[in-house]
């Protein structure tokens, strides 16, 4: 190969690393491109551990890399990977679900420098094409989309951000319009000028977002919700830090740290093999008593925001739901439940879990489509306008 | 008084405290004070962690030093601050006295004598025959800006004043943290700490506990509060009682001048031992006579 087509197959390779979810800067790229110089082509080792090093900043995405290199220099198709080692016979089911998606990122990326030669006003019908698409997505039901609708609303969820308001903290920084004044900086400022002139400096208060508890019901009957809420979890989970999440069905599971994998699948895969209840039966109660006597005091601190999302349909029912419904709302700031089933008009809280349970929450919210998660950005964001609500977004999409 | 120089010695010195320790626990403040490192106490509220600080430097004969932790506790109340209103002073006076150099000013009103020493500080520069007990208190209610300015005074004993240089203490305090655990404090604290997870006691330490802290108490009726206190612990409140409300209790049916536990002066008392409406509901109607009952 001469080095013209290195160079430019080095740059479709990192595009579509990219496009697999690693985060990827043009300075890596022309680093990598560098350190093609450098190393001895002809030697396979050389070259793979040359790019990794430079491409890759954690272990986590070790997998995804070595996947991508196989198919894009070698290629070689992601089944046949028996032989690779032990190490990976432990979680292959994490490499066919990784696999699935750098194929697809590379595919697309074959496609678009074919299209690269066709006019461009194909791509831009397609354009609009997808925005509607969005739109009708957003709308739909997950228990009634298709395996692929379901793969286009997973990837918009997977780009949804959650406008926890910021929280007053007792923390201060330099502000000019700041209401108390800064005697250090203001010393430091006059001696600037010899201590002729009292410049006044001043600060504010410092926000920052309050801790994200979210207790999440994965019994039988949220089973076909079940997935998209875990991707909804995964986007939440990754977006900043203080979030913590628990699954529940007939026990408590702490999922944050299977979360923390960056990798969606990676991560619904490692949730998969720590929870031992899926689509079982519902014990709200006794898993809210479990949140509250082992973990409340450890993750409700600093004004928490608590995230329930559940049915309400109680196994059990019994006082016990509404007493550790009530501990829940007065260890936490604010208690917010997401029911997929307020999707129906004429819902009427009629099961006795549901009616334990509402007296204690401060707000309650559909969750069964991807606009019904948007629009718990409303609910999050305060009514009041803080001093800086307007740098604040109300909702991003990436 | 000085340091201990085996683990029984340390028990004793605690003894003599009134402050009745598990070995591992002793161990844990034998090793602190010989290895010259802070020690860091986890556990739950009212177990004892303050009170470790409080029996060493009375018994070491060392001056307590208390840093109480609170969320935006900052360097200006934790470690020092300069005395601004003094400072402006000074640099009128110079002023008036027609000094004109800049750098001169500058280097005179940030001086020592121009230094407020808030705990931190006051700890390092302490008495160098006997170092001072400082005890961090509560170190979960801080944030963590805070936790990361600790680092330094923790692994060096020292802190960086940008205007002075850097003041690192001539013999270092016998540092104590602690930490209710309301969230988890960083690795980097812990690592440079030694540390223990204070526990509730057995029956039988609760009981010389009991004995040591309440001595005008009748040995049966402190074996039935101690009794009570151990099923109360095993029952799966939201809070359970600590030690320091095992006491309080027993100070209280001493006050009461009750001789023996029956149903009705446990219900009236209930409050001294359980702080949440929940957990007390649970006793009501007549349940607590299955506390009593063995």
């Amino acid at each position: 190969m001469s080095a013209g087509a290195i160079a430019s197959n080095i740059v479709h390779f990192t595009r579509g690393l990219r496009r697999a979810g690693l985060p990827i800067g043009s300075g890596q790229v022309i680093d990598a491109l560098r350190a093609t110089e450098w190393i001895d082509l002809s030697r396979r080792d050389d070259f793979y551990w040359g790019l990794a090093s430079v491409l890759i900043h954690r272990h986590a995405h070790l997998n995804l890399f070595d996947i991508a290199f196989r198919y894009f220099w070698e290629q070689k198709p992601f089944v046949h990977r028996e032989g690779v080692g032990a190490a990976d016979a432990t979680t292959p089911d994490v490499s066919d679900e990784v696999s699935q998606r750098v194929l697809e990122a590379f595919a697309r990326s074959a496609a678009a420098i074919k299209s690269d030669a066709d006019e461009s006003p194909t791509v831009k019908l397609d354009a609009t094409f997808t925005t509607s698409r969005r739109e009708q997505l957003q709308v739909m039901d997950f228990q009634s989309m298709s395996i692929k609708e379901i793969r286009e609303a997973k990837r918009m969820l997977a780009r949804l951000r959650l406008p926890v308001p910021e929280v007053k903290t007792r923390r201060s920084m330099p502000d000019t319009r700041g209401t108390t004044v800064d005697l250090r900086a203001t010393l430091r400022a006059s001696l600037r000028g010899q201590g002729e002139l009292l410049l006044l400096q001043k600060r504010s208060p410092r926000f920052r977002h309050p801790p994200l508890v979210v207790l999440c019901d994965i019994s039988g009957s949220m089973n076909r919700y079940a997935e998209m809420l875990l991707h909804f979890l995964h986007a939440i989970t990754n977006d900043r830090d203080r979030v913590h999440v628990f699954l529940f069905g007939t026990r408590l599971t702490n999922a944050t740290r299977q979360l923390r994998h960056r990798d969606v699948d990676a991560a619904l895969q490692a949730v998969s093999r720590t929870v031992e209840d899926w689509s079982g039966g519902t014990r709200i109660g006794t898993s809210l008593l479990e949140f509250n006597q082992r973990w409340s005091r450890r993750v409700l601190g600093q004004n928490a925001l608590v995230l329930m999302i559940t049915d309400g349909l109680e196994r059990d029912g019994g006082a016990v739901l509404g007493h550790a419904m009530e501990r829940l709302n007065k260890s936490c700031r604010k208690l917010i439940w997401l029911n997929p089933l307020l999707r129906f008009e004429g819902f009427e809280p009629l099961a006795t879990g549901v009616r334990l349970m509402l007296p204690h929450v401060d707000e309650f919210r559909p969750a069964h489509n991807v606009a019904s998660l948007m629009d718990l950005a409303d609910a999050l964001t305060p009514n009041h306008t803080s001093p800086n609500s307007n740098t604040r977004k109300s909702l991003r999409w990436k | 008084m000085s340091i201990p120089q085996s683990v029984d010695d340390t028990l004793a010195l605690l003894n003599r405290g009134d402050y009745v320790a598990q070995r591992s626990l002793a161990t844990s403040v034998y090793l602190a004070l010989r290895m010259g490192r802070p020690l860091f106490l986890e556990g739950e509220p009212g177990v004892g962690k303050t009170e470790i600080a409080k029996v060493l430097s009375h018994t070491l004969g060392r001056t307590l030093v208390r840093l109480q932790c609170y969320e935006g506790l900052d360097i200006a109340s934790a470690v020092y601050e300069w005395n601004y209103a003094r400072q402006m002073i000074e640099i009128r006076l110079a002023e008036a006295e027609g000094v004109k150099s800049r750098e001169g000013i500058a280097q005179d009103i940030f001086s020592e004598r121009f230094l407020i020493r808030r705990p931190i500080l006051q700890a390092l520069e302490g008495d160098l025959g006997a170092p001072p007990v400082l005890l961090i208190d509560e170190l979960d209610r801080a944030d963590e800006p805070f936790e990361a300015y600790l680092l330094e005074v923790l692994s060096d004993y020292q802190v960086t004043i940008p205007e002075l240089g850097t003041i690192k203490a001539a013999a270092p305090p016998i540092v104590i943290v602690t930490s209710n655990r309301t969230r988890e404090i960083h690795d980097a604290v812990k690592r440079r700490c030694l540390y223990h997870w204070v526990d509730y006691p057995s029956a039988e330490r609760e009981l010389q506990i009991v004995a040591r802290k309440v001595p005008g108490m009748a040995d049966r009726l402190s074996n039935q509060v101690v009794t009570i206190v151990q099923k109360l612990r095993g029952m799966e409140l939201f809070k359970p009682p600590g030690v320091a409300e095992t006491i309080d209790w027993a100070k209280a049916l001493v006050t009461l001048n009750v001789s023996e536990l029956n149903p009705e002066i446990v219900n009236d008392t209930l409050g001294v031992l359980l702080k949440y409406h929940d957990d007390i509901d649970r006793f009501k109607d007549n349940k607590v006579e299955g506390l009593l009952n063995p």
